[in-house]
């Protein structure tokens, strides 16, 4: 319980790699590696991490506003302001600081193209 | 407090109170106007925003066009904007049956000088190539608009405060008197309005004030549910609307999606309470994803409804009272007070100024009850639910 | 056998569900988190693998109760009975599930998207509170957070913010995430930069009187406050919170410093990744107000509250416990837990007579923290005073974007401005995005309440909608309702 928790090798990696992650890992977890990617890159996260934590260990924000586009990182992740929606799989939106990863997930932080104009 | 002398007073500030006093304020009439509430904060604030003419009555499409023609240049009139916006109605027949109604409207509404086009399935496809659903045919209604309820009775009443109507807002009538040829009011923070002229337009309550009079109504009150869901991507420039009224959505300017169906629901019309029953979310939802499946990855944000009037027949009270003599009704809307408010305005300005109105709205008068009427409920059944049509005794 | 659902697995619904279950009721206990314990003492994910001692520090024993007795109830059959001789109810959680509304006695829940109603006999409101907001320039910026989401990202998560982190604003939150981020930055070679307290020192000294109501608690505050010092961490007391620099455009989107005036009045700043920042806490109080509770203004606190007996009874059969009625922290949380446990049990026929002594205790613990919490609202005051000077372009709704300006127009429109703040949001869209005016509501009725030219005036409050968050659009009931 008390050694000095470690970078889990692949957040850390996929982070420096994008060179913006905005969340720091003090604590691993022990658990299952689960696979995940966001907007295309890939990041080894853990069964009990959140979609949220997943994003920001890769990048510096989860979503954009859709009135200005501006950036977004989460704010309140207790599931209570909403600012931290993504899409993961391609037509699904999920609350990041709700949901945990699963194997496999494909996260975006912005919308796929507009079905509408296709369907 | 001394009773202050108006020239008429105006009981209620919904659309029809505020558009009222403010025609009546701009041909240099004084116009007390009491509002318990805040204006506008009842139906008139919290409704869909359709500016509907295809599928009205026919008897009420002259009022109908006048209204749209006061609609199209009433931000310029009133100096502010009401998000009015002309884009469109798609009237969607979900049966053969709608098929058969949208088609009879589209002859019979030509004489009155709406145009609206049918289109079939492969038309519709071309236009609203993500359109799904049990669609057979369409009718569109270029001329259709849609507005921000929640701005226009704000809207009114600035612009006929600033014509020197006396707007009250959180004073609530409690009583009226005949007095000599005019009325006195009881207000209930103990202030009183005499008056020459006076307009009943208090919505569901319009009732109670016309009972009084010796004119009684079959009103009764009703919601209709409202459902909005969040911002997304700009794909909906028109309003769809199924024929049967089951789903009615159409996309905000900021995106949102805004959803209604019937039937409608019943309000707690004795405490003013009003709530969506919690079932009919996912009904109208479903009923949306229906027609539009790739909005599935959205959320619903809010739900509400409101307090509306309704008569059985479906068209709202409108004119003199046949018992007293100074005295002018407008109230029970029926779920259609937002389109044809501006015009209703305007004829009763005219009506209590000159008499009479160039637009005919006989249709509407209170007389009609004079005789009892029993609701139809075969013709109601997709109005209202089922609990509420057992309330008014439909049968 | 009578049904009683609770909503919130925090410690006043824990308290609540154990109490009711002894007494042989079955309880239904709806959790929008996937565990229990709350806010304060939330479980991590099984695999994180925490420090909890280090990280707790002296909170660890009241985190282990809360966790202890989460657990012995959700094992009901072994655990309860164990605990608690004597018949025991059926204990049911269901975790990942939100109360989305409540209309005639039924509660009407959404699980992954499956809607369910379930109907009460006793109904337990703990549904716990979240930040409160003002806005400060900047504060929509990537990396800006609340402090609770700054504490959850590392108790939930096991995560910081950021390696350069300011903690401020005025909140009993702020000097205990702040320790909380010091014990554990070290090591991944973060740092708190700053604590900026917005609140006046002598302040504080003014609110001792009612503070030594818990003396205990008092001490462990000013323990937070030593150990910060300790640590080299620079902390300043009122502060004026100028802004939150950075961009939220581009590669290098995120905030970069905080803009100050320090207690001198002088412009200060601090370069940071991360910002958390908060002013006291807001209570979840909408289910309350669906249900049927009247809301009451407080004017210690500024805000409102569902009405209540001193029972924690609300409307019939509702009763509310914890901070979504009464700031009062976890121990005043789990002791309204039972007291509102109690009066259910009343009001049921299942009262046992004679006096309860733990009930006894519960009260006097309640009344203490009562007045500890009221001097804790002076001594981290809620700055409700910066509504009248915030400028115009400061974003108020981050959820749809709308600024103090347009909050303020609409009420001094020359023409005859709103002067009610559901009017405004009707107007200008303030409180209509996805939070549901949860983060912009207090600010936006403190604009209001200024731009009026009352700042005295108790400010308004957003009336609830349901749903209380948003649904899925393809949410649907298990079985089609007919
Ligand atoms: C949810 C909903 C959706 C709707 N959608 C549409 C739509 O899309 N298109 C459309 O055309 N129509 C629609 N309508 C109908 C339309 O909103 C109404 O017909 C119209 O607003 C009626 O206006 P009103 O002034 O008669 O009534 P109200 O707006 O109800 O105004 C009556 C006023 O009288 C006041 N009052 C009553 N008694 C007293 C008293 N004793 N003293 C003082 N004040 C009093 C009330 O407080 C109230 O403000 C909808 C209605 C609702 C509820
Ligand atoms: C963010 C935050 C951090 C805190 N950190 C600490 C700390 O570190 N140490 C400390 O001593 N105290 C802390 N406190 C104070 C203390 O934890 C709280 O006072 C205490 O948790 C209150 O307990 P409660 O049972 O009233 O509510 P909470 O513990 O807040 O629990 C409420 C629960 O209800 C759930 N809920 C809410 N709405 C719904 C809904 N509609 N449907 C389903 N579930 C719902 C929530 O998910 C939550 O789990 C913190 C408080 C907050 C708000
Ligand atoms: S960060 Fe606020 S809801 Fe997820």
């Amino acid at each position: 319980m008390t050694a000095p928790p470690r970078e889990p090798p692949g957040t850390e990696q996929a982070g420096a790699r994008a060179g913006r992650a905005r969340w720091v890992r003090v604590a691993r977890f022990t658990g299952v590696p689960v696979r995940v990617s966001v907007d295309g890159i890939a990041h080894e996260a853990h069964a009990g991490e959140s979609v949220l934590s997943a994003v920001l260990a890769v990048l510096g924000h989860a979503r954009l506003n859709e009135f200005d586009g501006g950036k977004r990182a989460g704010f309140c992740v207790m599931g209570a302001c909403q600012d931290c929606w993504v899409w993961v799989d391609g037509g699904r939106r999920v609350r990041g600081c709700g949901t945990e990863v699963a194997e496999g997930m494909a996260i975006s932080t912005s919308a796929p193209r507009l079905e509408a104009a296709d369907g | 407090m001394s009773a202050g002398r108006t020239d008429v007073a105006i009981i209620g500030g919904g659309l029809i109170g505020c558009a009222t006093a403010y025609y009546l304020a701009r041909r240099g009439r004084r116009v007390v106007l009491l509002e318990r509430g805040f204006v506008g904060g009842v139906s008139s604030g919290v409704n869909f925003g359709n500016l509907r003419l295809q599928g009205r009555h026919l008897e009420q499409m002259p009022l109908a066009l006048r209204a749209q023609a006061l609609w199209e240049g009433l931000e310029a009139e009133l100096g502010e904007s009401v998000e009015f916006w002309r884009q469109g109605h798609l009237f969607v027949a979900l049966n053969e049956q709608h098929a058969a109604q949208i088609e009879a409207f589209h002859h019979e509404c030509r004489p009155y000088g709406l145009e609206t086009e049918l289109l079939d399935r492969h038309r519709i496809a071309e236009r609203w190539p993500w359109l799904r659903g049990p669609v057979v045919s369409a009718s569109w209604s270029a001329r259709d608009a849609t507005v921000n309820s929640r701005l226009v009775s704000p809207a009114y009443a600035r612009a006929a405060r600033a014509l020197g109507a006396d707007i009250r807002e959180g004073v609530e009538m409690t009583a009226i008197a005949r007095e000599g040829a005019g009325f006195r009011l009881a207000c209930a923070d103990g202030s009183e309005v005499l008056c020459d002229v006076l307009l009943n337009s208090a919505g569901a309550w319009g009732g109670a004030i016309a009972e009084q009079f010796g004119e009684p109504t079959p009103v009764f009150a009703a919601g209709p549910v409202q459902l909005i869901t969040e911002a997304t991507g700009r794909f909906l420039e028109n309003v769809i609307h199924a024929v049967d009224g089951s789903i009615i959505f159409r996309q905000t300017q900021r995106g949102n999606i805004l959803i209604a169906g019937h039937p409608r629901v019943p309000v707690d019309f004795a405490n003013r309470r009003s709530r969506v029953p919690p079932r009919k979310l996912a009904t109208n939802l479903a009923r949306m994803l229906e027609l539009a499946p790739h909005l599935s990855h959205l959320t619903l944000l809010r739900s509400w409804t409101g307090i509306e009037g309704y008569f059985p027949d479906m068209i709202p009270v409108i004119g003199p009272s046949r018992t007293t003599p100074g005295l002018f009704h407008a109230f029970g809307f029926c779920g259609h007070g937002l389109q044809i408010g501006p015009a209703v305005g305007m004829c009763l300005a005219e009506l209590i100024l000159d008499g009479r109105t160039p637009t005919p709205i006989e249709c509407f008068g209170i007389e009609r009850f004079a005789k009892p009427v029993t609701a139809d409920r075969a013709h109601l059944a997709a109005e209202f639910e089922g609990t509420l049509l057992d309330k008014i005794g439909a049968s | 056998m009578a049904r009683a659902v609770i909503v919130g697995a925090g410690p006043a619904g824990i308290t609540a569900a154990a109490t009711l279950a002894a007494r042989g009721v079955d309880v239904v206990l709806i959790e929008e988190g996937r565990r229990g314990g709350g806010q304060g003492y939330r479980a991590a994910p099984p695999g994180l693998d925490l420090p909890m001692r280090r990280l707790l520090g002296g909170d660890l024993a009241a985190w282990r109760r809360i966790q202890a007795r989460f657990v012995a109830l959700t094992m009901p059959m072994k655990g309860l009975h164990e605990r608690f001789p004597g018949f025991a109810g059926q204990v049911e959680f269901r975790p990942g599930t939100l109360a989305w509304n409540i209309a005639d006695s039924v509660v009407h829940t959404e699980c992954a998207g499956t809607l369910d109603e379930i109907a009460y006999d006793a109904l337990v409101l703990a549904t716990g509170a979240t930040d409160r907001i003002m806005p400060v320039p900047g504060w929509t910026l990537p990396g800006v957070y609340t402090l609770g989401g700054a504490q959850t990202a590392l108790k939930d998560q096991g995560c910081l913010i950021g390696r350069q982190v300011v903690f401020c604003g005025a909140s009993p939150l702020l000097y205990l995430a702040a320790l909380q981020y010091a014990r554990m930055a070290g090591a991944a070679g973060a740092r708190v930069v700053g604590v900026l307290d917005t609140t006046p020192f002598a302040e504080k000294r003014r609110a001792l009187p009612d503070l030594l109501a818990a003396p205990g608690l008092l001490l462990k505050g000013l323990g937070l406050l030593a150990a910060l010092k300790v640590r080299g961490v620079p902390v300043r007391h009122g502060v004026r919170l100028s802004a939150f620099t950075g961009t939220d455009q581009g590669e290098g989107a995120g905030v970069d410093g905080v803009l100050y005036q320090d207690a001198a009045g002088r412009t200060q700043r601090i370069e940071c990744d991360a910002v958390a920042f908060g002013f006291g806490l807001r209570p979840e109080s909408q289910l309350a107000e669906l249900a049927g509770a009247a809301l009451r203004y407080d004017p210690t606190f500024r805000q409102w509250f569902p009405a209540q007996d001193a029972d924690g009874r609300c409307a019939p059969k509702v009763y509310v416990a914890g901070d979504n009625c009464r700031i009062g922290g976890a121990r005043a949380a789990e002791a309204a837990g039972l007291i509102a446990a109690h009066a259910a049990l009343a009001d049921l026929g299942l009262a046992n007579g004679g006096t309860d002594t733990q009930l006894v205790a519960a009260r006097r613990t309640l009344a203490a923290m009562e007045r500890f919490q009221r001097g804790l609202a002076r001594a981290f005051a809620w700055p409700h005073h910066w509504a009248a000077g915030m400028a115009d372009e400061t974003i108020v709704c981050r959820c749809e974007n709308v600024t103090v300006g347009a909050v303020r127009g609409a009420v001094l429109d020359a023409r005859g401005g709103e002067r009610e703040l559901n009017r405004v949001k009707a107007a200008v869209r303030c409180g209509m995005g996805r939070c549901q005016g949860r983060f912009c509501g207090n600010a936006a009725a403190e604009i209001v309440a200024a731009a009026l030219g009352d700042a005295q005036a108790e400010p308004g409050r957003l009336r609830a909608q349901p749903p209380v968050k948003p649904l899925p659009v393809t949410a649907a009931p298990k079985e089609p309702v007919t």
